[in-house]
């Protein structure tokens, strides 16, 4: 069965850019994404001018027009942003993929920057947030009330059910954890580089929203990152390897909500990246065992073990196993979130780790695996999402 | 409301230990530390802007009929008050200290000034050498005051020259009160509901102590959270039905950061299956984290959280409603 899809392929990443990763940028959010969408053309041999496109998230704050005029960049025929916040992430790289193949524009930048860490933080919750009664802001009437308001503790109520049904722990979680402290450790662009930490450090961390440990959340970041995307005949052109877009999609599931999708019957599953699964494997002709690396949206741990069942890597319950049997490891079947993820690297809402898929296919991670020739991509889970495949031409 | 110095003792004891000071002398007198002299009345008269040229200049106090400059009346309490090394470290017994400790141990912790009457008999010079008695006059029943209950203490200063001649004397009335407990602090609100036409009627029967749940009129599905159509068979007609309020435990979570000041941590917080089928996300209440399991029965509570905003809440099923 063929879907209509963006023509898997005809869209590549050709550049990536970001600013440092900090605690504390000192500047403006603009100023960030500017730097980003600089260096990602830098890297992509081409200049202001040559962009017509701009792709972000609804949840950014430097508009296209100001980014575009800012930058230098001349006329833009095509602009586009995607909600949810971290799910948004490869859905920015879908929509330009959709441009690019369809003609719309030649060149789309894909950009996020924040002062995420500096500024609001989302890790404080949404408990006092300015009253609206539009159905956006309604729909967290069934939350916060009852003093259900940040990302951890939603995530906590998934985490918990997870444990119940397939007797996963807490250690299971921490080994994400751990994997990914290991990988930043050797990165020298990673907050946490140089600052592995062990199982029993986890352990010890104090509770944030039970089941979830402080060690179980990401960090939170400021810094900006862009990605170029054109066509791949186009980027072949270019000064770098392209990074084919083999696969772009967003998923939203039955019975969706923003990120309290607890109404379904079973909620141990993340049924909108089972359907960007589907999509992904569909479009790049492959499926699971096709798939050489991963980079999975780490935003908390517990959701990290079904992404890797929603994408077929194992069976329902299983990811426990697949994970402490160091799989997830460089020289594991699927080497994973090699740049640290956003625990150790940064959180860029899951931008800088498509940039590091780019570099896994280019060959120049700093912790590159053996043989890498499709990565796949997700994006923020628990929310209405996203995921890309990307293949790399060497 | 109780201060730290609660009445425990009868209220007629209490008016009686305080009329045994009324007519008596608060210590012996207070003497000046030092004799009228030119500098400090310089100082006063400097320090409150008096341009009246007596206090200062000889010929001018002359040509008014004195024989000599003479001190500002109401400095005649200057005078005699104990300085500052003794107002920074009061001596054991300063003269008033049994009163004051009285009406302490009753509660009346504080103090204001409230009047001040003198009446001058006659003027004082460079060289005298003044003295001061105070005795209680009258101590007031308690009244209510701006400031909290209290009680107006008057009490008589007379202020004599080394001769023993009276030269003022000063009705002097202070309010010794209880201070008022400090309003306390509003408390802290939870987050409001976005209250809107899709959802109202669920707060609504909520502040009735009714958990309801949207029920589809034309094909009988029950959905939470409601919205304008069912999912189901589209229609846009719904009522509702009333929930037992019987639910089991379908996830968790214990909160313990961040601290929102209108929740005690670590709260315990679930997604529970209702009996009718539906789920609701809501507080565990009446247990402690360690005993809360995936699964156990829990029943319908309700929480009034603030004048405006009443919840559904739920207990473990075991334990009755009080």
């Amino acid at each position: 069965m063929t879907r209509t899809a963006p023509r898997p392929g005809a869209a590549a990443v050709a550049g990536i850019g970001a600013t440092e990763f900090s605690k504390d940028s000192g500047r403006s959010e603009l100023s960030l994404a500017c730097e980003a969408v600089l260096a990602a053309l830098d890297d992509a041999g081409l200049e202001p001018p040559d962009v017509d496109g701009l792709v972000t998230f609804t949840a950014d704050t430097t508009p296209e027009a100001e980014l575009a005029r800012v930058t230098g960049m001349g006329e833009l025929a095509f602009f586009s942003r995607v909600g949810y916040g971290g799910g948004a992430a490869c859905g920015t790289l879908h929509q330009a993929a959709m441009a690019v193949a369809t003609g719309a524009a030649r060149a789309v930048v894909c950009y996020r920057a924040f002062n995420e860490r500096s500024g609001v933080r989302y890790g404080l919750g949404q408990a006092d947030r300015p009253l609206a009664t539009g159905a956006d802001r309604a729909a967290y009437s069934w939350i916060t009330p009852f003093g259900l308001s940040t990302p951890a503790q939603w995530v906590a109520m998934f985490a918990r059910r997870y444990m119940h049904e397939y007797g996963a722990t807490s250690e299971d979680f921490g080994r994400v954890a751990v994997l990914s402290r290991a990988r930043a450790a050797t990165n020298p662009r990673a907050w946490f580089h140089g600052r592995p930490i062990t199982l029993a450090d986890h352990q010890a961390s104090r509770w944030i929203a039970e089941p979830l440990h402080l060690l179980d959340c990401c960090q939170e970041t400021d810094g900006g990152q862009a990605l170029v995307v054109v066509s791949a005949e186009h980027a072949r052109t270019l000064r770098r390897p392209p990074a084919v877009l083999a696969a772009t999609a967003q998923g939203s599931g039955p019975d969706q909500h923003m990120m309290t999708s607890y109404y379904r019957p079973d909620i141990t599953g993340i049924p909108e990246m089972g359907l960007v699964a589907r999509r992904l494997y569909e479009q790049a002709r492959t499926g699971p065992d096709g798939i050489d690396a991963a980079i999975l949206y780490d935003h908390f741990t517990p959701l990290v073990l079904p992404q890797l069942e929603e994408l077929g890597f194992c069976a329902p319950g299983e990811a426990r196993h697949f994970v402490a049997d160091g799989h997830l490891e460089p020289g594991g079947r699927l080497p994973a979130n090699t740049h640290g993820g956003q625990i150790g690297e940064a959180y860029l809402h899951g931008m800088n780790g498509i940039a590091e898929a780019v570099r896994l296919v280019r060959g120049t991670s700093v912790n590159q695996p053996r043989e890498v020739g499709r990565v796949l991509v997700t994006a923020g889970t628990g929310v209405p999402t996203s995921g890309l495949v990307l293949e790399g031409e060497r | 409301m109780g201060s730290p110095h609660e009445p425990h003792e009868s209220h007629s004891s209490q008016e009686e230990r305080l009329r045994a000071f009324v007519g008596r002398t608060l210590g012996p007198p207070r003497r000046a530390q030092d004799p009228v002299n030119l500098p400090m009345i310089r100082h006063w008269v400097e320090a409150l802007g008096v341009d009246n040229p007596v206090h200062l200049d000889e010929d001018a106090a002359r040509a008014a009929g004195r024989a000599g400059v003479v001190a500002p009346a109401t400095m005649v309490q200057a005078w005699t008050m104990r300085g500052y090394a003794a107002t920074q470290a009061p001596p054991p017994d300063d003269g008033s200290g049994a009163l004051v400790a009285e009406l302490a141990e009753q509660g009346y912790t504080s103090v204001v000034a409230t009047d001040s009457e003198f009446e001058f008999h006659r003027e004082l010079v460079p060289g005298d050498r003044v003295e001061v008695e105070e005795r209680v006059e009258r101590i007031s029943p308690e009244k209510a005051t701006a400031l909290g209950p209290g009680r107006f203490v008057t009490t008589v200063r007379t202020y004599r020259d080394a001769h023993g001649q009276a030269v003022a004397t000063q009705r002097w009335r202070t309010l010794r009160f209880r201070p008022r407990q400090p309003d306390p602090e509003p408390p802290a609100l939870r987050p409001r509901p976005a209250v809107n036409r899709d959802n109202a009627f669920w707060f609504e029967a909520a502040r009735e102590h009714r958990l309801v749940i949207q029920r589809c009129v034309s094909c009988g599905e029950l959905r939470h959270p409601p919205g304008p159509c069912c999912p189901h068979c589209r229609s846009f007609e719904w009522d509702t039905v009333q929930a037992s309020g019987d639910a089991h435990v379908h996830t968790f979570t214990v909160v313990h950061h961040p601290r929102h000041p209108a929740f005690d941590l670590p709260h315990i917080v679930a997604v529970v299956d209702l009996a009718e089928g539906t789920r609701l996300i809501t507080d565990l209440v009446g247990t402690a984290p360690e005993h809360v399991r995936v699964g156990m029965p829990v029943r319908l509570r309700w929480l009034e959280a603030d004048p405006d905003l009443t919840l559904p809440v739920f207990a473990p099923h075991e334990q009755e409603d009080p």
